[in-house]
This record gives structure tokens, sequence and C-alpha cells, in this order.
């Protein structure tokens, strides 16, 4: 909401500074945006009027001016082709700057000529885009004083940011209001004749040939109108056209510039109807499906049913609280007029605006809901018709009724100090409602409290005392510490904090976090939603974010790819964060990803790098899921989404549940994803992973360490190819539980000496007794079992 | 010159030729040895007559004690010498980098999320967490946003495609769904965060249609607007780290709270740099920092809670904003880009 500083004193007495409106204003919630105040940079710029204005001898385009500042006649030179003599102009003299571009006028000569000072245009000042040529003042402006208020240029712009709730400082009237309960002043009349119905009722010396009514009550609840005849439009005086462009609304002819005078002034938005162009009465009612209308902006709407639309006989003439019909427009020739002042829901008008897409003034008003108070409105703006255009006024034409009924609420006055904990006195309190136009009738310790009809907010005794609080200052309201004592500070939940845990234990294996957006493109998606209802967005802010992610890997893999093309090519990132799998609450969980691709590490002069490979992932997921499980517990399976290399990826298992996946990304994928490097990716599913125990006893088990010596045998087995290594190590660890501590993978082996389909895989044992330091013959006995487990287990033989 | 003199003089300079340490130990064994000269000449001193055999013997074991002294310290000598030229040998340019290693980085967003809630955990608040895709109800009907309230503009809602009974989902605009769920789920009193991501269909130089919100809620007896002072208060010193900076809170709107407030912090930019608090003359400017307001009692009713039983405070704080100011990140859109070299700057 824009206004100038003069236009709030129209209906504010103070003698308040700029700076103090501007702190109260933000300070009663009406917060301060910008604001803009010339007057100081422009005080330099003076009044003159040019005497004579001669061809420059030496240059076509130039002329030399005299020119009476007040004081002397100065010689300028100036290049405009408006400079002539008789007109009045903005002065720069010597040694003034130009605002826009910090040029400091000198006497000078140029061609030949001297010149002492500027004739400035206003795109130079800054106060119009007119740069072709100078400002010519108006006739009444006197020489040697200020220029700017001559063209409004000394009123300060103020614009305030309104909350949806404000409506009624949706005019400058309501912020005057608000600065004067706020104790800035003194509220000025709103100079309205009358608002008695009967006298509005009588008001007029014909009857209206335009008759109104209502068939959708309530969504439209009142209307009144009236024709005005012979009246003349035309150009507003310059007192007009000044205040609306003083807020950057343009001016079009003097009865559309009144009505947007006043939905500015009052908040209350009203339409004029070229009366010779309507056919027939009005009538207030539901669109049909379909129906058309031309709007004042030039576009063309077609209405749905439910929609509200004044119509004439041949069909909608204006959207109600929206916009008027182009077609039944006031024009410069237009004589006869027929007024509209109502009262439109807030709902309705808020939907209907929402699917045409129109954002107007009017809209905006009656969304956050216009003051029922139509009829004081309805005669200020007859009258300023008449005062401007002058007319015949007939008596006005009504429907529907108006919301007489004042709102009302008892109201505890002890809930003042129970919701903002610091006593106000019962007098302070009055005399804030009461300056906000509230009404108050005294019910012992409560207050019956009459609502102002322009303030629709207000609804319960909380509303009261935001009123209150607001005027008496939040900044006023004592500050209380909170009791640090409460609670065992442990804001966790166990299994948010293993969250926290294994982003930790990623960092720590070298990877960067990152966060993603929670969708990508559809493609993407779908590449990694085998078994997975993708959920996908109604309103997308574009295609490439229109699906919610089945998977984190695109992105991390987006991110690879666009710090590749940096140059960055060896990378280990991870997310912790959601995927969805559908859109209950219970198909959306936290996933842990990540990705590496390259180098092991950067390069460096000890060795050859290492690329990355399937079981640096593997380490990365068995790295996460042991802070849920013992790593132990966890079977490798080959049953891996499709996306997924088959033969170079695993799940990792508990019990028949996969709660993690490791690998190399799919050849094929890669290629759709159009990433050229080998990527391995592993995703753990943590909430597959059992739930933490809240208050697991931190006690571990008892630790035996044996004082006897422990003896490492190696064993080479013979094995087909196809055999997994975990099948070899679990037979061999099955073999005795006490006495086997560790068993160890330290070779394998395909090639010369081994015979084709076979493997040779190597493992060391290490044996330890709790009680004794074991002998050949237990050495034996448990080897001979050994062999004799794996190749029960696997086929495999001993390697001689 | 005696046999004896002659021997001595024969190992000093056996000894003093001996340049490594095998060839010493060769000396050694030559005259200390079992079979060595000096052992040699011990074993002849039987056959000398009882005088004779008496002073050769001292003499002897005088030259065997004097040359394995000499030995010892000519060993100690090449020792060291041998020692010293090992060092002169092993000498590596400790310039050379270390052996490359990953280096891991935490975000920012996971950083200050982590701070807030230390901070907020001093106060007796839990963290609770909950959907992002939610309903219409948690996201805005409990929390006394009705359809078509202009307050559901100001929140541009990524929705889902309609279901078959006309119902559709949306992508949460704020994690107060969480507080909701909560609320439904227990019992007051209340003390709760809910840090979360949130959506708004809106993408500029400084939006991002994804970014990160903590919520806070307060609900007990006799909670009211000094405690939402002090509390948030208490937050933004201890967070941003600065005792001194000035605070305000002034009237807003927000459907959910009544009276609402936004809170300002004061900053400054002196010679083009931006600083929180105050500058170097007490003046400062102000900026939004976060909203919060008295818990509306209509929002407690469609919990369950009787708004004259229970009251409180709630707030909103967004996590992208704050770390920018904290840590001086300039774009918001960074936060989201996975740029390797920001993750190396900006992370954890």
């Amino acid at each position: 909401m824009k206004f100038t500083l003069s236009w709030l004193k129209e209906y504010l007495e103070t003698d308040a500074n700029l700076d103090k409106i501007s702190q109260t204003l933000t300070a009663i919630g009406l917060e301060v945006e910008e604001i803009i105040d010339r007057r100081e940079e422009l005080a330099p710029f003076t009044v003159a009027e040019v005497l004579e204005a001669e061809q420059h001898p030496n240059a076509d385009r130039l002329r030399v001016c005299k020119v009476n500042n007040g004081s002397e006649i100065l010689q300028i030179v100036c290049g405009a082709p408006n400079a002539r003599a008789g007109i009045k102009v903005a002065l720069a003299s010597v040694g003034v700057e130009i605002p826009t571009n910090g040029l400091k006028i000198k006497k000078s000569k140029i061609r030949d000529i001297e010149s002492c000072g500027m004739l400035c245009s206003a795109d130079e000042l800054g106060i119009g885009s007119d740069a072709a040529g100078i400002i010519e003042l108006p006739e009444d402006a006197v020489v040697g004083q200020p220029f700017a208020s001559f063209v409004g240029a000394d009123d300060p712009l103020i614009e305030i940011a309104i909350t949806p709730n404000r409506g009624d400082c949706l005019g400058v009237y309501g912020i005057a209001r608000d600065l004067a309960a706020a104790g800035l002043g003194t509220l000025k009349s709103e100079g309205v004749t009358t608002e008695e119905f009967q006298e509005v009722l009588d008001d007029g010396t014909f009857a209206s040939d335009i008759t109104v009514s209502i068939e959708n009550a309530p969504k439209c609840s009142f209307f009144i109108g009236r024709t005005i005849k012979n009246v003349k439009n035309g150009e507003s005086p310059e007192w007009l056209k000044r205040r609306l462009e003083s807020v950057g609304l343009r001016p079009i002819s003097a009865l559309v510039d009144i009505t947007n005078y006043i939905t500015m002034c009052f908040g209350r938005p009203s339409h004029v109807y070229d009366a010779g162009k309507l056919t027939g009465n009005l009538v207030v009612r539901d669109a049909k499906d379909g129906e058309e209308i031309a709007a004042l902006d030039d576009k063309n709407y077609s209405l749905k049913e439910g929609m509200t639309v004044i119509a004439d006989d041949k069909g909608p003439v204006a959207i109600g609280g929206i916009i008027g019909g182009a077609e039944t427009g006031c024009e410069a020739e237009t004589t006869d007029i027929f007024l509209e002042v109502a009262l439109f829901d807030a709902i309705a008008t808020a939907q209907t605006g929402r699917l045409l897409q129109i954002d107007s003034d009017a809209r905006y008003r009656f969304e956050r809901g216009v003051a029922a108070s139509t009829l004081k409105h309805f005669m200020t703006i007859t009258r300023l018709i008449n005062e401007i255009c002058g007319g015949d006024n007939s008596t006005p034409v009504v429907a529907g009724s108006i919301p007489m009924e004042r709102r009302s609420l008892e109201f505890d006055l002890g809930s003042i100090k129970q919701k903002l904990g610091v006593d106000i006195t019962r007098e302070e309190v009055e005399k804030f409602l009461t300056s906000l136009g509230f009404e108050l009738e005294d019910k012992g310790d409560q207050l019956l409290v009459k609502i102002p009809s322009w303030r629709p907010d207000v609804a319960i005794a909380e509303d009261i005392v935001e009123e209150v609080a607001r005027l008496y200052g939040y900044d006023n309201i004592p500050t209380v510490m909170l009791d640090k004592n409460i609670g065992d500070g442990q804001a966790l939940s166990a299994e948010i904090a293993k969250l926290y845990q294994i982003k930790q234990s990623l960092a720590a294996r070298g990877m960067r976090e990152v966060t993603s957006y929670s969708f990508m493109p559809r493609k993407h998606a779908e590449l990694f939603a085998e078994d997975v209802t993708l959920v996908e967005l109604a309103n997308p802010i574009s295609q490439d974010l229109s699906t919610m992610r089945p998977s984190i890997l695109p992105n991390l893999i987006a991110a690879i790819s666009s710090n590749a093309a940096r140059g960055y090519a060896d990378l280990a990132l991870f997310e912790v964060g959601p995927i969805f799998h559908g859109d209950t609450p219970d198909a959306q969980f936290r996933v842990a990803s990540g990705v590496r691709v390259g180098g092991a590490h950067a390069k460096d002069h000890y060795g050859d790098v290492r690329k990355v490979d399937v079981f640096d992932v593997k380490a990365d997921a068995l790295a996460v899921l042991s802070d849920y499980v013992k790593v132990d517990n966890l079977r490798v399976s080959r049953e891996v989404p499709s996306y997924y290399h088959p033969g170079r990826s695993g799940a990792l298992c508990l019990g028949k549940n996969a709660v993690a996946y490791f690998g190399e990304l799919h050849p094929a994928v890669a290629k759709q994803l159009d990433i050229g490097m080998d990527v391995m990716c592993f995703e753990v599913y943590v909430h597959k992973a059992p739930a933490p125990k809240a208050k697991k006893s931190a006690a571990r088990a008892k630790l035996e360490l044996s004082n006897y010596q422990a003896v490492a045998r190696d064993f080479a087995f013979l094995v087909d190819e196809k055999t997994e290594v975990a099948d070899i190590l679990a037979s061999v660890q099955k073999v005795d539980r006490n006495l086997i501590r560790e068993v160890l993978l330290f070779d394998v082996y395909q090639g010369k000496g081994v015979e084709e389909g076979k493997k040779s895989v190597a493992i060391n044992i290490t044996l330890q007794a709790q009680d004794r330091t074991l002998v050949d013959a237990d050495i034996e006995a448990i080897a001979s079992k050994v062999i004799a487990n794996v190749e029960k287990a696997t086929g495999g033989v001993l390697r001689g | 010159m005696s046999e004896l003199t002659q021997l001595r003089d024969e190992a000093q300079a056996a000894i003093a030729q001996a340049s490594d340490l095998q060839s010493l130990d060769q000396v050694r064994v030559n005259f200390l040895g079992k079979s060595g000269v000096i052992s040699s000449k011990m074993k002849t001193l039987g056959s000398l007559p009882p005088e004779e055999r008496k002073t050769v013997g001292a003499d002897l074991n005088r030259l065997k004690g004097e040359v394995a002294k000499a030995i010892e310290s000519s060993k100690a000598a090449l020792e060291l010498a041998a020692l010293n030229a090992r060092l002169q040998e092993e000498v590596i340019d400790v310039t050379a980098p270390v052996r490359a290693e990953n280096e891991g980085s935490i975000h920012p967003i996971s950083q200050v999320i982590d701070e807030v809630v230390a901070i907020f955990a001093k106060q007796g608040f839990v963290v609770e967490q909950g959907p992002e895709i939610e309903d219409d109800f948690h996201n805005f009907t409990a929390l006394n946003i009705p359809e078509s309230h202009p307050a559901r503009q100001m929140h541009d809602t990524f929705y889902f495609p309609e279901d078959d009974e006309g119902n559709r989902k949306l992508l949460r605009t704020h994690t107060s769904s969480v507080q909701i769920r909560a609320m439904k789920d227990k019992k007051p009193p209340f003390r709760m965060i809910c840090p979360g991501r949130t959506y708004r269909c809106d993408s500029d130089i400084t939006h991002s249609p994804m970014f990160h919100q903590i919520e806070g809620l307060f609900i007990d007896k006799n909670i009211h607007m000094g405690h939402l002072k002090g509390c948030l208060t208490e937050f933004v010193q201890t967070f941003f780290g600065i005792d001194e900076v000035p605070v305000r809170f002034r009237p807003s709107f927000f459907p959910f709270t009544e009276p609402s407030a936004e809170m300002d912090i004061g900053y400054v930019r002196e010679k083009g740099e931006f600083k929180l608090g105050k500058g170097k003359d007490g003046s400062h400017d102000w900026m939004e920092i976060l909203g919060c307001g008295m818990v509306h009692p209509n929002v407690l009713k469609n919990v369950g809670i009787d708004p004259e039983d229970y009251q409180g405070f709630a707030f909103g704080v967004g996590i992208e904003r704050i770390a920018m100011l904290k840590y001086g990140i300039a774009d918001l859109r960074t936060f989201f880009e996975g740029d390797v070299r920001w993750l190396k700057h900006y992370g954890f």
C-alpha cells in the first residue's frame, strides 16, 4: 500500500515528522517497506522563468536563454526543443548536483557562449520519464521558490506492507486512524454529509430509470446505486491527477479517477457504468458457464458458474467485486452514469479472482473484507462526482440489506495479563480500543466490545489482546527467560540422533554431504522406480522438478556430472534425506545414499590411485548400518533393484529384508543419465533397520581375554569359480565358535596352476583357547574339521 | 722393542686401519679371539719360568684390556660414523604433501539445524518429525487457514493431483503440520521443535522451491508473550554468538497465532561489510529474522486441547536464512547445487 505524507495528513492532524511516523507504523504492525523522500535532494532546484530563448550562433540544436531566477537574470545554454520564452522551468544553479547522474553544475562555455546553470528534464531529476524536453511548471509556480512542490515531488512516498487481516488499512484513512490511536495525532473527519439510511434514500431529485436486484445473496449482500445525468467527464483536476500519480496510478478520466481515488482513500471499491450503454436493469447473479465478458483490462474472460456478475439484459457488465466490463465503461463523451457501491463476499471474490487470475485493486480489498459502512462512501463518491463532473442525482436504488448488526464480544480484562504477562491499566486498554473505533460497555471485570464494521478480522478475545498489545508496544512487554532446568536436555529421539550419527560416519569416510531437491525430472525418476508408485506434482515449477524422488541417487549422479564438467571427477557425495514411494506417511522415508566415482582419493606422488569399486560403497553401507546393527548379522544377497549392475552389486539383508543396496550403477541407466563414468552407489533404508532402543543400557558384554598363545593356520581351497566366499567363511566359522577367533580371507586366485572353472581361495584362521595353550592335536583336529566343513558346504578341496 | 710393545703397536695400527665394523670385528678376532694373537700368547705362558710367567702374564692381561678398550672405542666411533652416514642417506623431502585422502564434510543445513536444536534442547524442547507430503487438514485447516483464506495465497503451494474423492495432497509449506500431528498424538504440555524440508512453488534469486524451516511450539498452562520474547531472544543471541544483538518484536499476522509478531535483529553495513549487531556508534538497521506469536485458540481446539486450560507460543525460522547470515553465504540457490568447491568452503 502506497501513500504520500500529504495524503496521510488530509486525515491525520499531526506534528510528528516522517521518521516518527515511519517508526510508529512499523511498531503497530503496518511495516514500512520503503520511504522515498526527495525533499532534501530536490531542495536546491528552484523555479525560474525563461525570458528569452535565442538560437545559439554556433549550434543548430542549442538555444541561448535568458532566465530569471528571482534575484538575477542568468544566461543558460539549453538543448531542449521546448525551451522558449515565457515558460517556468526547474533551474539547477551553478554548484547544484543533478541527483540521477551526480553531475555538478559549473559555469562553462558551450560552443563559445557562457552558460550559468542548467534547465532540467523530469528524467534528470528522477521525477518522470520525459527526457526529451525540460520540465514546464504550472503558471502559478513562484519564481525563486523550490520547484518540487509545484510538481508534487516534495511529498514523501511511503510504502507499507499490509498483512491479510488488515483490509481496513488498504485506504489512507484507515492508516491515519491507526496512527491516531497510537498517539500520533488526531484523526480528521471523513467529510461525509450523512449515513442515515433514510436521509440517503431521500437524496436525489428523480427516480433512477435503472434498478438493481440481487439473485445470489450472500455473495453480494448489499448494492446501492444511482443514476447521475448530465455529467461532464474529461481530465481530472490537477490535484486529483497528481494524487493518483503520486502512488503510481495512471489518471484515466475524471469519473474513473474518482472511483480509484475513493478506493485509495477509504479502501472502498466502486464502479461507474455509462448508463447510456446499459440495456434494461441490473441484476447481481451467478454467472452461467461459458458466459463471456470483455473487461476493462482489455482481456476477455470466460466465466464459470458460481462467479458473481452484474448483468444487464444483454449479459454481464462487470465481474462482481473484481473488474468492470469494457463495453459499458465510461468514456470522455459519457454524460449519464450509473454508480455502483456494493458489498461482495470475501471468499467468493477470492475464489473468482484466483480462477480468472485477475489482480485488481477491488479484488484485493474485497477478499480482505470491505467495511460494511457502504452508505457513507456512496455519499462521498456522489459528492465528489458532482463537485468535479457536475450532474443530476437520482434517488438511490438499493438491493439486499446492509449488515446493520454490529458484532460484539465479551472481553475479560484478565486475559491481557494472562496472554501478555504484563498489567495494562483498564484506562489504557479502554483508551486504545476506543481510539480504534471499538465501542465499549462496562460489564464489571468484563468489557462488552462492539467491533467496528471495518474490522472484520476481529472476532475473539485474542484479537482484542493483539489490538491492545500493538498499541501498548510489543517492545514494552517484559521479556521472561525460560526456566532452563526443565527436561533432560535430550532433544533428539534415539531415531533422529541416529540420523545425525550416520552423517558423521559418512563424512568421516571422506564423503561430502549434499542437500538436493526432493523432486526431479520424471524420466530420471522412472529409471529408479521399480515397484514404486511415482508421485507427481500437479503444479511443478518446471518439468525438471516434476516428480517426487523415488531415490536420491539420480540427484547425486546429477551432482557428479556437474562437478565433473568443472573438472572435479574424483568424488564421494552422500545425502541423508527423504524419498517418496507413495504419498502416504508410511511411503515417505529417509534413506542414506551415496555415490563414488573416479579415484579412491586425489592423485598424489605415492603411487597409482586405486579406482573406487563396489567394495568402497559396500563399506559405506556397512558403516551406516553399523550404527544400527551388528554387521555380522547381515547377509549379502544378489537381489537388487534393476538400476544396479546385476553382476556387481548386492543387497545387505537382515533375515529376508534388504536394508541396503550397494554396487555399480547399471550401465544402461548410466547411459540414460548421460554419465560416462563407472558410478558406485549405495542406499541404506535406515527405517528398515531395527529401531534403536531408547533406553538401551550403555554397558557392553563382559570382555574375556585369553592369556594363552594364539596360533594361526593358512588354508587354500580349490572351489568352483561360482562359489561365494561368504559361504566358505561361514562354513569355517561354524567349525568351533569358541576356538576360532578370526577367519580372514587373504587371497582369491584364478589362472596358472588353477584349473579352468575353479578358483583358489586362501584363508587365515586364528585359534585361541580360553583355558589352555593349544597343542598340535587340537590344531590338527580343528584343521580337519575345517577341511571337511568347507568340502561339505561348497565342494571345495584343500589345495595340495 | 719388546715383543708385547710390538704387539700393541700392531694392534693399534690394525684398529686404526679398520674402517668399518666388520674389519674391526676381524681385528678383535685376530687379537682377542680364542685363537687370536693375544690368546695364543696366553697359552704359551705355561712354558715360561714362573718368575717371568707372572710379569708377562700381567703384561699380556693389560695388553688384552687395552686392545679390548681400543676396539670398543673404535667400534663406538665407527657406529656413530655409520649412523651419521645412514642419516645422511636417509634424508627425504618432508615438504612433500601427505598421502591424498578424501575429505568429508557436513552440509551447512545439517550443521545449522544441529546448532539450533542444541540451543532449544537446553530450554527443554524436543525434536519431532513428520511427513512432507501432507494433507490439507494438517498443513492448513488445523492451523486455522480455511479454504479460500487469503493466507493460503501467501503459501504458494505445490499440490498433487486430486484423488477419486476430490482430495488433493500437497507438499507441506511449513513444518507446523508436524506440530499438529504431534499435538494430536500426545498430551500437553509440549515443548517441541520441528526441523525439516518445506516447499513453496516459487523460484528466483531469493526463493527456492525447497527450503528448510525449524518451527517451535511451547504449550503449557501459563506461557505468555513475555516467555516468547525470552525464549527467542535467548535463541538469537546464542545462535549468532552476539550478546548485545539488538532485537525487536513487531505486530504481524499469521492465521495460526494471535497475537502474531515478527522478530527483527539489528545489523550494520560498515564499509560495505555486513555485520549483525550494532555499529561502532551504536546505530543499526533492522532485518526480519523470524515469525512467531501466541498459538491461536482455534489451532488448539482443532487438536482437541481446551484453549481455556492451555496456551503458548509458536515460531518459525528459515534455516537457510540464518545459515546465510551466520556463515556469510551469499546465494540461497547454491545450497542445493552440490558443487564440491562450495561444500568444501562452507561445509563442516
